[in-house]
């Protein structure tokens, strides 16, 4: 099997993988770092979405072979202490139900107030539509990704 | 009728206590029945025994206090709000509260609380008495210490005060406490001193969630775990016939190939149902992976042959169905008041509707999953449930083992809806490390999720009433659903007393698609297709629809029939504040206001949908929602579960729709399948009605109603009359007024 070598949360890592394997099983299977969910494993979810070169990316999209060299960051890696901007928002806004989803929402929301720390309401709508909340915490997660743009700004 | 039910817990002896060796309190108590007389809580704190005791509580020598709860999260708040209940009796801050999820224990299943929107509801009570119990306890050992009496001492947040001034912590008394006699009568709180019931808490794992923790069934890992892929029959109604596995197992992390259902049909023909299309006693190949990828790669390789061994349905043989059998005459009568054919036949008007709905799939964000370790000496199992009982029972009738070699851990969910009420899942687990002897984690993906499911049934109803002398004389109510829908409670909900002539029948058709329990089950629908008919009888008549409701509910107050279920001033109670938060009938230019109020699962809710049309199509852009649930333990988790209601609600009313064709589901996965997203979900202004009465559920009431609200908000713009789910598939563009 071949080998490959990742950059995950600034850390350096060698896993051996089948070539066609998604970033998604070997963040959860090979390398334990479970925070990464699975919901559809066809980029329609957005449960799996990590940051890669700080974008917001779907995990199960990506294959093994195409993450070699890239800066990855996930939930695990967002902050040091949990206390990320977007992370305190969410603790404060206590949006989680399930809580299933709310990795995946968390690293949409950082990536996107990364690049717009000002949103608008309609702004902020878009950004999030990717990612499903089957609990349906929707109005929990818009308000919280105000609050966090509060905080970074 | 009395306007609060009261939970039947009776004073035994259900609490017990001990010092703990490494310092500190010990309580241990059971929330359903009282503790075997030579039960024993421990001195050692890891050798917690839930097979005497359901839950625990540790108060150390600095006061903190952990909680080791048994129930498990499904994201309802319920491990949050129930330790908040002993917190509050028990009188310390909240701050310095732990919780923590016991593993559960397998012998002594009666004592087990799977979490549910009726939890809360049933252990109100005992949770009150068991933190209040404890505080007298302390207060006694101060007392004692002091010498002076118990009733000249107080306790608040932690600290015991006596006349004098002088203090102590709880942590300073728990020795004595342990060893004191268990007080036979304590007093509970008055409502209005709440400092922790009633205010917003945090998810008690939040933190875990945020930073990605392994929290759930699919995180679970143990040294030397394999994976497992499941291939099932494509169709309902097929079995399998043979399969080669070459291209498979050629796959470098592919370990096995096997085939399980032995063990399965086993268990069917021990009389257990076969819940889901997974148990349906067809052998099933199985993948064998290092990985999940591998697994699943794996499956897909599997070239599998299928035949047919009942007949394979579709959609439109449902539809014909369903509708024959309303058509028809063989109904089962649920209630029956008065006389509902002289009410038709003598009737100045009568109008008839029938409404029709698909079969939904749960798609719980996480896809189902179970670990099994089956060995000569136990089985260990672990993931998520809501019925582990269930999960070790079963377990032992498929392997033929005794039910105290099993263990159950309980992780949290990833969401419930009612799937993880079925056990199938672990059945399957167990079933495959039983075959190769080594720990091994079933894993569903999506596709396999969503089309071996079992579904909310596809359900029509048809509703007739009868409007003589300007007021409604018969209402009659016929369901046809597949697998059946309806169960006892429901034919005594709302309109029951409420008209003097009404009936309830129902019809059902047992398909080999398999249907059960779905978020709200029975009335997710039907109080769809009741609040709209209302609204169209209201418009005949010529009556203000929110009159109408409230004219009658006066009525239902005359009725003394003890099955009534709902209780009319409260259903008025809702009504009231909805229709006042909404500024109902005063709705802005261009926007439609859909009205909607039902009772279910002890809660009643009164819902305003406010809809703009945007290029033909509804947007709903806010929900009003009043509830009246009792005391608001939490209202942070609480305003959650309203929410979340609501909007699901709202997307499977609008979106939810699972077809069959010769017997394979048309969707599986979320590019086939729509749930609704940020972008399609309104605002949610979420009302309280306040109140001292024990907590109803939250979980599922405020789901039921709102797809009538928003039909009937639809209906003010476009003036069409939606009576199919979903409802996105027949709204006519061009009927649009404006
Ligand atoms: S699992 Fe990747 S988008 Fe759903
Ligand atoms: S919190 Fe359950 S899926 Fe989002």
């Amino acid at each position: 099997m071949p080998t490959f070598n990742l950059k995950i949360n600034n850390k350096a890592y060698t896993v051996e993988a089948e070539m066609d394997t998604p970033l998604l099983w070997v963040l959860r299977d090979h390398l334990n770092l479970v925070g990464t969910k699975f919901g559809c494993g066809i980029g329609q979810c957005g449960a799996c979405t990590v940051h890669v070169e700080g974008n917001a990316m779907r995990s199960c999209l990506i294959q093994v072979s195409q993450s070699e060299g890239m800066n990855i960051t996930t939930i695990e890696g967002l902050s040091e202490e949990g206390d990320h901007p977007v992370q305190q928002a969410w603790k404060e806004v206590d949006v989680p139900q399930c809580g299933y989803c709310q990795s995946g929402q968390i690293m949409t929301a950082s990536a996107f107030l990364n690049k717009n720390s000002n949103p608008s309401e309609t702004e902020i709508r878009n950004a999030m539509h990717g990612n499903i909340c089957r609990c349906a915490s929707y109005n929990s997660i818009e308000k919280a990704v105000k609050v966090a743009a509060d905080k970074i700004k | 009728m009395t306007p609060s039910k009261q939970s039947n817990f009776s004073r035994r002896s259900f609490l017990k206590t001990s010092a703990l060796a490494s310092g500190g309190m010990l309580i241990g108590f059971n929330l359903f029945n009282a503790c075997k007389s030579d039960a024993k809580v421990p001195v050692d704190i890891s050798q917690l025994n839930f097979n005497d005791f359901n839950a625990f509580i540790k108060i150390s020598n600095e006061g903190k206090v952990t909680i080791f709860s048994i129930n498990p999260e499904i994201g309802q708040g319920v491990k949050t709000s129930m330790p908040m209940i002993i917190a509050e009796e028990l009188d310390v801050p909240w701050d310095d509260v732990y919780v923590q999820q016991a593993p559960l224990d397998t012998k002594n299943f009666n004592n087990q609380v799977a979490g549910g929107s009726q939890s809360i509801r049933q252990n109100w009570e005992p949770l009150r008495q068991t933190g209040a119990t404890a505080k007298q306890m302390l207060v006694n050992a101060a007392a004692a210490r002091w010498g002076v009496s118990p009733s000249e001492c107080t306790a608040k947040q932690g600290v015991i005060t006596n006349s004098k001034g002088d203090k102590l912590g709880y942590g300073d008394v728990v020795l004595e406490a342990a060893a004191m006699q268990v007080p036979e009568n304590v007093t509970l709180k008055d409502p209005k001193d709440f400092t922790i019931i009633g205010k917003g808490t945090s998810n008690v794992d939040i933190d875990g969630i945020i930073t990605g923790k392994p929290l759930f069934g699919l995180d679970y890992k143990e040294e030397g775990m394999l994976y497992a892929s499941v291939l099932r029959p494509p169709a309902f109604g097929q079995v399998l016939e043979s399969f080669d596995a070459t291209a498979a197992k050629a796959i470098p992390g592919v370990i096995d190939v096997i085939t399980i259902g032995e063990k399965a049909r086993n268990f069917l023909s021990k009389g257990y149902v076969s819940w889901t299309a997974t148990l349906s006693g067809t052998d099933k190949v199985v993948v064998i992976a290092k990985t999940t990828w591998d697994a699943i790669k794996g499956k897909k390789a599997i070239k599998a042959v299928w035949k047919d061994e009942s007949p394979l349905e579709s959609t439109e043989f449902h539809n014909k169905t369903l509708l024959d059998l309303l058509d028809g005459t063989s109904f089962k009568t649920m209630r029956s008041d008065g006389d509902i054919d002289k009410a038709f036949a003598e009737a100045d008007e009568v109008l008839e509707r029938t409404y029709e709905s698909s079969f939904l799939p749960h798609n719980t964000m996480e896809p189902m999953n179970f670990f099994a370790n089956v060995s000569a000496d136990k089985i260990h199992l672990v993931g998520p449930t809501q019925t582990p009982e269930e999960v070790a029972k079963s377990v032992a009738v498929l392997l033929d083992r005794n039910v105290d070699d099993i263990y159950v851990e309980m992780t949290r969910m990833g969401g419930g809806f009612g799937r993880r009420l079925y056990s199938d899942f672990a059945l399957e687990a167990a079933e495959i490390s039983n075959t190769i002897m080594k720990p091994v984690k079933m894993v569903s993906t999506r596709e396999d999720d969503m089309t071996t499911g079992v579904y909310r049934p596809a359900t029509k109803y048809r509703i007739k009433a009868s409007i003589k002398n300007g007021e409604i004389s018969g209402y009659q109510l016929k369901e046809a659903a597949v697998g059946g829908n309806m169960y006892g409670l429901i034919p005594n909900f709302f309109p029951a007393a409420a008209i003097s002539n009404y009936q309830v029948d129902v019809a059902n058709y047992n398909s080999n698609i398999t249907t059960g329990a779905w978020r709200a089950p029975y009335t997710n629908f039907l109080a769809n297709a009741e609040q709209s008919f209302f609204d169209e009888l209201a418009e005949l008549m010529g009556v203000d629809r929110v009159q109408l409701h409230l004219d009658l509910l006066e009525k239902a107050k005359q009725n003394l029939d003890p099955k009534i279920e709902y209780i009319p001033e409260r259903l008025q109670g809702v009504i009231k504040l909805a229709t006042e938060k909404a500024n109902w009938g005063h709705a802005k230019e261009g926007v439609y206001q859909g009205f909607s109020v039902y009772y279910c699962h002890n809660s009643h809710v009164a819902e305003v949908a406010d809809i703009v049309m945007n290029n033909g199509l509804p947007e709903v852009k806010k929900v009003t929602v009043a509830v009246d649930c009792g005391v608001v333990v939490n209202p942070l988790g609480a305003k959650n579960q309203v929410a979340g209601g609501v909007i699901d609600g709202i997307g499977h009313a609008l979106y939810g729709e699972l077809t069959f064709n010769n017997g394979i589901p048309q969707s599986n996965n979320f590019d086939t399948y729509q749930l609704i997203r940020m972008g399609q979900t309104p605002q949610v202004d979420i009302h309280f009605v306040d109140s001292d009465i024990a907590p109803t559920g939250l979980g599922e009431p405020t789901l039921p109603p709102v797809g009538a609200a928003v039909a009937n908000a639809i209906y003010k713009a476009t003036g069409q009359r939606l009576t199919k789910q979903p409802y996105i598939n027949h709204i006519k563009v061009e009927k649009i007024l404006s």
